[in-house]
């Protein structure tokens, strides 16, 4: 199950040579640029690692792929995301999200059942990646 | 037989505009422009063999340039990465000028980041590492310089289509610095020495350098110049142009003081003319005339400049 989040959730994973040009354009706005990994991808999870801090100086999209190699090397079998924060005042958020990398085995969400009170259900998702929850890598 | 336009690919980059402002803003350094211009032509043939498809993996693009100080190797630097930038080998063209302190850290784990962290800066462009000998300190092996080499090397190699690394310092120095790093020398394909200025080249970067501040010598202060240029470049620490420009300095601020007290004194109101002219008197006044540093040794009440 190849799971998508994010900006450019319905196209095919991006080339390097597109993830470059992407973070040229967030450069082009003036826009720090960071690179997050994490072993959870559940769509709530908002706590991924930072792999490093921003980039706040960089005048070229190599720069955040040079980071980006070395978190795929680091990190192999996570998936990891390229962010863009906007500091202009009252902006001051994310601006571009995107996942760059996917585990080669997603292996997608389980759905829990809760039996409540009366004959109600709640539901729940868990990704079945969590229950191995281990550093660097899941295999 | 396919064949291709190198007047085009010429006039696409506007190269020539480059090395004509090249020609013109530097005075002397005919050697240095002629490695430029042949740089210049291989790139462009270069550029034309990848088009033909007869070249796949593009030309290594490292340099050194060796030279005295004031010498002009930042600033041709500077015109380098245009030309770079225009023929498309850098994608932004700017310039990332470093030394030593920038890239070694002071404590173990310290090195690694910070060398990267500049890398990463300097990525779409050049980086230009000043007096690059100092990274190297074989009197102490443990010195975290060699670190910040070992990571140079790495991304000289690995990330070649996204920098280009310029090294520039003393010849002798740079050589020993090769000599005991040969990974660093074998991946530096243009070695470029620049020359020191003769006499009167440095008077005519006087000239420059005055028009560029909006004054201008009157003709007692030309003579005046050349003589005190004379003078300079057998004192120590002469560092070409660069002595020039604080020469220059100097001579505007005795300039200033001599118009201020002139118009302190509520004889005249200086004019225009008065504010931008720097006579023989603001040159004169120097201690290099007496000798130089020695002189104060002599002189003790001689004023600072």
């Amino acid at each position: 199950m190849h799971i998508t989040q994010g900006q450019f959730s319905f196209l095919p994973p991006l080339t390097d040579d597109e993830i470059r040009a992407q973070v040229d354009y967030a450069i082009s706005k003036g826009w720090a640029v960071a690179i997050e990994w994490t072993d959870d991808p559940h769509p709530r999870n908002v706590y991924w690692n930072m792999w490093g801090t921003p980039m706040f100086e960089i005048k070229d999209g190599a720069a955040a792929l040079f980071e980006l190699q070395a978190c795929r090397k680091a990190c192999p079998n996570t998936y990891i995301k390229v962010n863009a924060f906007d500091n202009t005042r009252g902006v001051e958020s994310t601006v571009m999200s995107f996942i760059v990398n996917q585990p080669v085995m997603e292996p997608g969400f389980g759905l829990i059942r809760q039996e409540a009170a009366g004959r109600t259900i709640r539901y729940t998702t868990r990704p079945y990646a969590t229950e191995r929850p281990g550093g660097y890598s899941n295999d | 037989m396919t064949s291709i336009d190198l007047q085009q690919i010429l006039t696409d980059a506007n190269i020539g505009e480059v090395l004509d402002q090249l020609d013109q803003d530097l005075v002397g350094l005919a050697p240095v422009k002629q490695r430029i211009r042949e740089i210049a032509a291989f790139l462009v043939v270069s550029r034309a063999r990848q088009q033909l498809g007869i070249e796949s993996a593009p030309p290594s693009l490292h340099m050194c340039f060796t030279g005295n100080p004031g010498t002009g190797k930042t600033t041709v630097a500077l015109r380098m990465a245009e030309i770079l930038h225009r023929l498309g080998y850098v994608r932004k063209g700017h310039v990332v000028s470093v030394t030593r302190d920038d890239l070694v850290g002071q404590y173990i784990g310290h090195t690694a980041p910070k060398t990267r962290e500049v890398l990463k800066k300097a990525m779409g462009g050049v980086l230009f590492i000043d007096e690059a000998y100092y990274l190297y300190r074989p009197e102490n092996e443990r010195d975290y310089g060699q670190e910040a080499i070992e990571i140079l090397l790495q991304v000289m190699e690995n990330n070649r289509d996204d920098l280009v690394v310029i090294l520039a310092g003393y010849k002798d120095r740079m050589e020993k610095f090769f000599q005991s790093n040969p990974g660093m020398s074998s991946r530096i394909a243009h070695h470029i020495d620049f020359p020191d200025y003769s006499q009167a080249e440095l008077v005519e970067i006087a000239g420059k350098m005055v028009a560029t501040m909006h004054y201008r010598f009157d003709d007692g202060a030309l003579k005046a110049m050349a003589e005190y240029i004379d003078f300079r470049q057998k004192q120590p620490h002469f560092a070409n142009a660069r002595s020039i420009r604080n020469a220059l300095d100097r001579a505007r601020l005795r300039h200033a003081n001599r118009v201020f007290d002139l118009a302190a004194g509520g004889k005249s109101k200086p004019t225009a003319e008065e504010l931008s002219t720097i006579t023989e008197a603001d040159i004169r006044a120097s201690r290099v005339f007496d000798g130089g540093l020695n002189a104060d040794m002599k002189v003790e009440s001689k004023a600072d400049f």
